[in-house]
């Protein structure tokens, strides 16, 4: 179906199915309850799950596939920001004319970069990359100030001229009249969940990014990119040229990052240039790494880790700390609080540095490495004594998995 | 008037002429080695061929067209494909992975955003690829992953990866340096058996004296980077002066 | 030409501050072939250094002074540091002054044990895997080391004076023969600059001159055939990123009077270091200091109000931009060696 086999369909229809009914699956815990801090079903958390999934996975089909690594696409990321945030003040609000210039905008920056970037190779191209996002970055802080509105941040103003705006249409970011904004809540029992338009639109848009790259992973094309990571000698002398390919990939996840950062806008109709700072390209790395880099799953998963542990745990104050661990002694429970302190609040960063350095060191596969180590324990376990390891050919893992 | 015409071709690096003046001439469907003592331009040569280098003087004419000042991938579409030393092969990708990416740069050229089309749908390739795997006696391993091989399969591979792009010429860089004897003897063999069931013109560069007179037809023996002479494997292991430049060392 | 001058003397100590940062860069990229992106944060730890001497030295206990009474009529509460009232109120608030210096000789060892730790702990298993590996996981260390700064001092940068001698500017324009009050310059960046090229010059000397130092370079060189000859290399590098470390942890000490530590410096000069380190040329010693002052001075140059209005925006993106150049014509940077991270 859908130009893909068996397998990925299947794939394909579970994340449909997941993120479809994603409001309802992090609200595990009623309202009320002790543990009700732990939902994530919240619009503006799910929107961002929705939006650094885009993001995560655009950066994947680069540093996955092709093993460049690009500490510049927060630049990217930005650009879509400046564009949606401009057609709401030329235009209107409906985002349907932002996106695709966000795309479109991107697209051309980062061809521009990567033309330039994808000269050179490794430490310097990280190097080239991180250069031209901290020049966006310092450019749309000082003189781009006519266009990026500085420090303040863009944003619509009463004066704006909104040619297109009518006198009945909504005064936020909508798709049609489809106000981003709006939920609806729906109470079973005690547990409330949120249907919020704004992450509906998301994440039919990221399921669609999804597909996108299922099948560029799937083609000849994503072949290509993973054949420049193993071996980049052999493919120059079997006839392929190296960069033209790499290229692509470049404005590809380029312009991923760019939906992403348009996407930001629809949802909150501003953009900042801190958004293009080089710490935010250094946290899609981390949510590629995270989740498990070079896979279709792990981007997604490690962007949806790395915004919940933004949210809860930095969330969890001192009372909350006071409410567990309230049954130990006075001291213990000072002494015990006094070590959270490090990890969760403010401090949740750390928790996220850490986090990302032990999977560096311990699981380069990441998340995604770690649930296949797991399955494969319970899987000896049940005892297939058939295949033996020794006299079987060690099968290629799949990328999907 | 051979498919590859070397004609005065020199190179120097620094002070040490590595190349000076070859005159060389490869025939279609000849098997013909390029044989020397170490240090005597083999590899240097090698490299003017496929684009690494440029040689300073000279020209090296495929096929009726120029190969200097292109790259590697241009000659490569030209119709001349290499295997190395050291196996090259794609080690992150299963057997049958790595046989795709010659089909496809053969079908489709030096790039193509080719970003939409599965890689199992495309059936004629696949069939291709899988029917070279038989020819090769690896299509039980085409799922395996190509780090995990043995040395030997690696070279086969490598072999089979070049030759699904039904190349017009297949240079060979000492396809059995560093082999034990057995592994050697099945790379020679695999090789006549390419010979035997397709027209291929193949230049190999190799120090194994064996291999050599096993294979070749014609043989160049090179020597502080001239060519010393040409001829036919039997002449060339009578020749007074090959014996004294070469043979004689080596036994 | 006064302008100029000014220009050349207000770039050094930016510069200083880079060559020094460039310097460990690429002693431990020279000896360890580890891209440290952590480096930034070593910098960043020794300013806090700084800051941990003068709140340590200015500890104090109240007292009350019954002859001295606050506004509304109680008896006034006064803070004494125990220096004083240990050393004398003279000596003791000497002491209090020249906290920053004095933290010197503190962020010495602390550097050094930081450095071996990190090395013993962390980088040492990274030498064997990919460059991409080394950045990201020395990337994870720097965001921890710079959250638990945070954790300790805050987010907000914490002013931290130079010894009041050094407070004020010198006239540098008189000395040369302009008018007065055209070319002024702080005491304490004129210290910094001083003290930078003795830093510099002493791990040169270091490296010239004594047998270790002749060992680490060889093995820059060429590291299996020093190890051949029987010689520790490993343990000598290990050394090495701890006076790598040193370097950059004295260049954050000096640095907390010029601008006030706050717990990202170390991130916002690391990107910077690593722009110079490329346009040096991955692996030289003398280009990544030349190519430190150089940018220093070029930026300088940059925020002239004349450039400025000629090419907007040129002093906030100067840096990049010469590296974007000089890593595509020059891709091995000003005085780079062939082959380092090349493939």
């Amino acid at each position: 179906m859908l130009g893909l086999n068996k397998k990925d369909t299947r794939f394909l229809l579970i994340v449909v199915a997941l993120t479809m009914a994603t409001p309802i699956l992090l609200q595990p815990f009623p309202e009320g309850s002790g543990l009700a801090q732990f939902n994530a079903g919240y619009p503006d958390l799910m929107q961002r799950f929705a939006i650094f999934g885009i993001f995560a996975i655009g950066f994947n089909i680069l540093f996955g596939l092709t093993g460049y690594l690009s500490f510049g696409h927060a630049a990217f990321l930005g650009i879509g920001s400046y564009s949606v945030v401009w057609m709401y003040k030329l235009l209107d609000y409906n985002v349907i004319y932002g996106l695709p210039l966000a795309i479109v905008m991107s697209g051309i920056f980062a061809l521009l970069i990567g033309y330039i970037s994808l000269r050179r190779s490794g430490i310097y191209f990280s190097i080239l990359t991180l250069a031209f996002a901290q020049m966006s970055f310092n450019l749309a802080y000082s003189v781009l100030t006519p266009i990026t509105n500085g420090e303040t941040g863009l944003q619509v103003y009463t004066n704006d001229p909104q040619v297109l705006l009518g006198a009945t249409e909504p005064r936020s970011p909508h798709f049609f009249g489809i106000v981003m904004n709006n939920s609806s809540k729906v109470n079973v029992g005690d547990w409330v969940f949120t249907f919020n338009n704004g992450y509906y639109f998301c994440a039919v848009i990221a399921i669609l990014a999804f597909y996108l790259s299922l099948r560029i992973f799937r083609s000849p094309f994503g072949l290509m990119l993973r054949a420049i990571k193993s071996n980049q000698q052999r493919l120059n002398y079997t006839g392929l040229n190296a960069r033209p390919y790499t290229l692509a990939a470049f404005v590809i996840s380029g312009m991923y990052a760019g939906l992403a950062g348009g996407l930001m806008a629809s949802m909150d109709p501003l953009a900042g240039a801190e958004r293009m700072q080089w710490t935010a390209s250094g946290e899609v790395v981390l949510m590629t790494i995270l989740g498990g880099v070079g896979t279709m799953m792990g981007p997604v998963l490690g962007a949806g880790v790395i915004k919940y542990m933004e949210n809860i745990f930095s969330k969890i104050n001192d009372q909350v700390l006071h409410g567990w661990f309230g049954w130990m002694p006075d001291g213990l429970e000072d002494f015990v609080i006094g070590i959270s302190h490090f990890f969760v609040g403010k401090s949740w960063h750390l928790t996220s540095g850490l986090l990302f350095m032990i999977v560096v060191i311990f699981l380069p596969g990441g998340l995604v490495e770690g649930g296949q180590r797991i399955r494969a324990m319970f899987a000896k376990k049940r005892g297939d004594d058939d295949d033996d390891p020794k006299h079987q050919p060690k099968q290629a893992p799949h990328v999907a998995e | 008037m051979g498919i590859l015409e070397v004609k005065g071709v020199g190179k120097r690096f620094g002070g040490l002429q590595a190349l000076g003046d070859v005159n060389l001439s490869v025939q279609q469907n000849t098997v013909h080695a390029i044989i020397g003592p170490n240090g005597a331009g083999k590899s240097t040569l090698l490299n003017c061929f496929v684009g690494k280098l440029i040689p300073d003087t000279g020209s090296v004419m495929f096929d009726g067209q120029s190969v200097l000042g292109r790259s590697p991938h241009e000659i490569n579409q030209m119709g001349i494909s290499r295997v190395f030393q050291t196996p090259e092969i794609f080690s992150d990708l299963n057997v049958m992975e790595n046989m795709m990416i010659p089909c496809f740069a053969k079908r489709d050229g030096a790039f193509r955003l080719h970003a939409f089309e599965g890689v199992e749908n495309e059936k004629e390739l696949v069939e291709k690829a899988e029917q070279m795997l038989i020819d090769v006696n690896m299509i039980d391993k085409r799922f395996m992953h190509a780090a995990s091989m043995s040395r030997g399969d690696k070279r086969r591979l490598e072999m089979a990866m070049c030759l699904v792009q039904e190349p017009k010429l297949l240079l060979l860089d000492e396809p059995t340096a560093g082999m034990a004897r057995a592994d050697t003897n099945n790379t020679i063999d695999l090789l006549k058996e390419i010979k035997e069931k397709r027209d291929i013109t193949m230049a190999i560069i190799e120090h194994d004296m064996h291999v050599v007179f096993s294979l070749a037809e014609r043989i160049t023996v090179l020597a502080q980077g001239t060519p010393l002479v040409e001829d036919t494997p039997e002449n060339i292991k009578g020749h007074p002066k090959v014996r004294e430049a070469y043979l004689g060392e080596a036994h | 030409m006064d302008a100029i001058l000014l220009q050349i003397l207000n770039g050094l100590d930016k510069g200083s501050a880079y060559a020094m940062i460039a310097l460990g860069l690429t002693l431990i990229f020279g000896t360890l072939g580890v891209v440290n992106f952590a480096h930034g944060a070593l910098f960043m730890i020794g300013a806090f250094c700084a800051v941990t001497m003068q709140r340590i030295f200015g500890m104090s206990f109240e007292t009350v002074d019954p002859n001295q009474k606050d506004f509304l009529g109680n008896p006034l509460k006064v803070k004494t540091p125990y220096l004083e009232s240990w050393f004398g109120p003279e000596t003791g608030a000497a002491i209090i002054d020249w906290s920053v210096p004095l933290a010197i000789l503190f962020s010495i060892p602390i550097m050094l044990i930081v450095g071996y730790v990190m090395e013993r702990g962390l980088i040492k298993h990274f030498y064997k895997r990919p460059h991409a590996d080394q950045i990201l996981v020395t990337f994870g260390l720097a965001i921890v080391l710079q959250e638990l700064v945070k954790h300790f001092f805050g987010a907000n940068p914490i002013p931290t004076g130079a010894p009041e001698v050094f407070k004020g500017s010198f006239d540098f324009g008189v000395l040369m023969g302009f008018d007065p009050n055209v070319i002024i310059y702080p005491y304490w960046r004129m210290v910094y600059f001083f003290f930078a090229a003795i830093v510099i010059g002493a791990v040169f000397a270091f490296l010239q001159f004594t047998t270790f130092g002749m060992v680490v370079r060889a093995g820059m060189q060429d590291r299996e055939t020093v190890g051949l000859l029987g010689i520790n290399i490993d343990r000598r590098f290990t050394i090495m990123f701890g006076i790598a470390a040193a370097v950059a942890g004295l260049a954050g000490v000096m640095y907390a009077p010029i601008n006030s530590p706050n717990y990202h410096m170390g991130m916002d000069f690391l990107v910077l270091s690593f722009v110079v380190v490329v346009v040096g040329g991955m692996g030289s010693l003398p280009g990544a200091v030349l190519a430190g002052f150089m940018l220093g001075i070029l930026e300088s140059f940059a925020s002239m109000n004349w450039i400025k209005s000629m090419v907007p925006g040129i002093d906030q993106i100067i840096i990049y931009l010469v590296a974007i150049i000089i890593l595509l014509t020059r891709p091995r940077g000003l005085m780079g060696r062939k082959g380092v991270m090349e493939e």
